[in-house]
């Protein structure tokens, strides 16, 4: 096999002569951290950074990323890239709302993330006032890099998530807090 | 005793078959019991790209809409078949003339029965409306 190809590594488990056996949650977030579908939610600039993301240079697809969703029910990443005013609040919110779990939110830039430059009376200071956020992207706009790093910290969660944690009384107060049924 | 087979043989394709169907089986049984789920009023909505929707989407409208869509296909195809035409002309010589002739009389014949039944009449309101 080409050196090159890079494949991802087994997780810890018990090996013998035809058989692998290892935890159920370790597999489960194998296979959803390395398949995600990304929901671009671009609004400003930072949508164009990830268009370059996208693109053949950087090209998140090298993630298992490639495919976007432009629909939430088959998306697993929502990604709020740029400013958020907040007439675009509710949107953003029926969006994750209508997202199929499990769900993760990465935001990217200033705006999403705390509003930015943008202290204003008209725009939402961080996406966080309205829904759950996973990951935090800094930068004005950030590099495709930074996306790209954005996306691995989202699968480092993904990988370590626990099969129960969406049922957990946790997660349950954590999306009353937000009032999201 | 090459070519002799006793259904007995056959007994590891039955096998495979179950296995093949049993792996689906699972793994559509696995998914629903391990996935979480959300539900809720706003979930199950229709997709509007984050806007609530309005209305029944099963509405009767003006079926203008739909003869304009059909007088555009008549005109398409119209298109379609008189640039070859054109491109040829000299080579089909005046069999390819009568035989466009009649081909755009059939359609004129279709289109001026359009126009007399009213439907480019937009300003018209009937109860059909």
């Amino acid at each position: 096999m080409n050196s090159q190809i890079q494949m991802t590594e087994a997780p810890p488990g018990v090996e013998g002569q035809g058989f692998f056996a290892t935890r159920l949650d370790s597999v489960v977030g194998l296979a959803r951290k390395n398949s995600i579908w990304p929901l671009p939610f671009a609004t400003s600039c930072c949508g164009i950074e990830f268009m370059a993301t996208m693109a053949s240079h950087y090209d998140l697809a090298r993630f298992g990323s490639e495919r976007m969703s432009f629909t939430p029910r088959q998306a697993d990443l929502l990604m709020v890239m740029g400013t958020i005013a907040k007439k675009m609040g509710p949107v953003l919110r029926q969006v994750y709302e209508q997202m199929a779990e499990p769900r993760w939110v990465i935001a990217v830039g200033a705006c999403a993330s705390s509003g930015g430059i943008f202290d204003t009376y008209s725009v939402l200071q961080g996406i966080d006032l309205i829904i759950p956020v996973d990951v935090y992207v800094p930068g004005c706009p950030p590099r495709p890099e930074q996306i790209i790093d954005g996306v691995m910290r989202i699968q480092d969660l993904i990988g370590k998530e626990s099969i129960r944690r969406r049922n957990s009384e946790e997660y349950k107060k954590l999306m009353e807090e937000y009032m999201i049924k | 005793m090459l070519n002799q087979h006793v259904p007995f043989d056959y007994l590891p394709i039955l096998l495979q078959f179950l296995v093949a169907a049993s792996f689906v089986i699972i793994t559509l049984l696995a998914t629903h019991m391990l996935g979480p789920k959300a539900s809720g009023k706003r979930h199950d909505d229709t997709f509007e790209c984050g806007l609530d929707s309005v209305g029944n989407a099963r509405n009767p409208f003006s079926v203008k809409y739909f003869m304009t869509a059909i007088l555009f296909v008549l005109f398409d195809v119209e298109i379609i078949f008189l640039y070859p035409w054109a491109v040829n002309f000299k080579a089909l010589g005046w069999f390819g003339y009568i035989e466009i002739v009649i081909f755009l009389a059939l359609l004129m014949a279709g289109f001026y029965y359009v126009l007399r039944k009213g439907v480019l009449n937009w300003e018209t309101r009937d109860d059909n409306d």
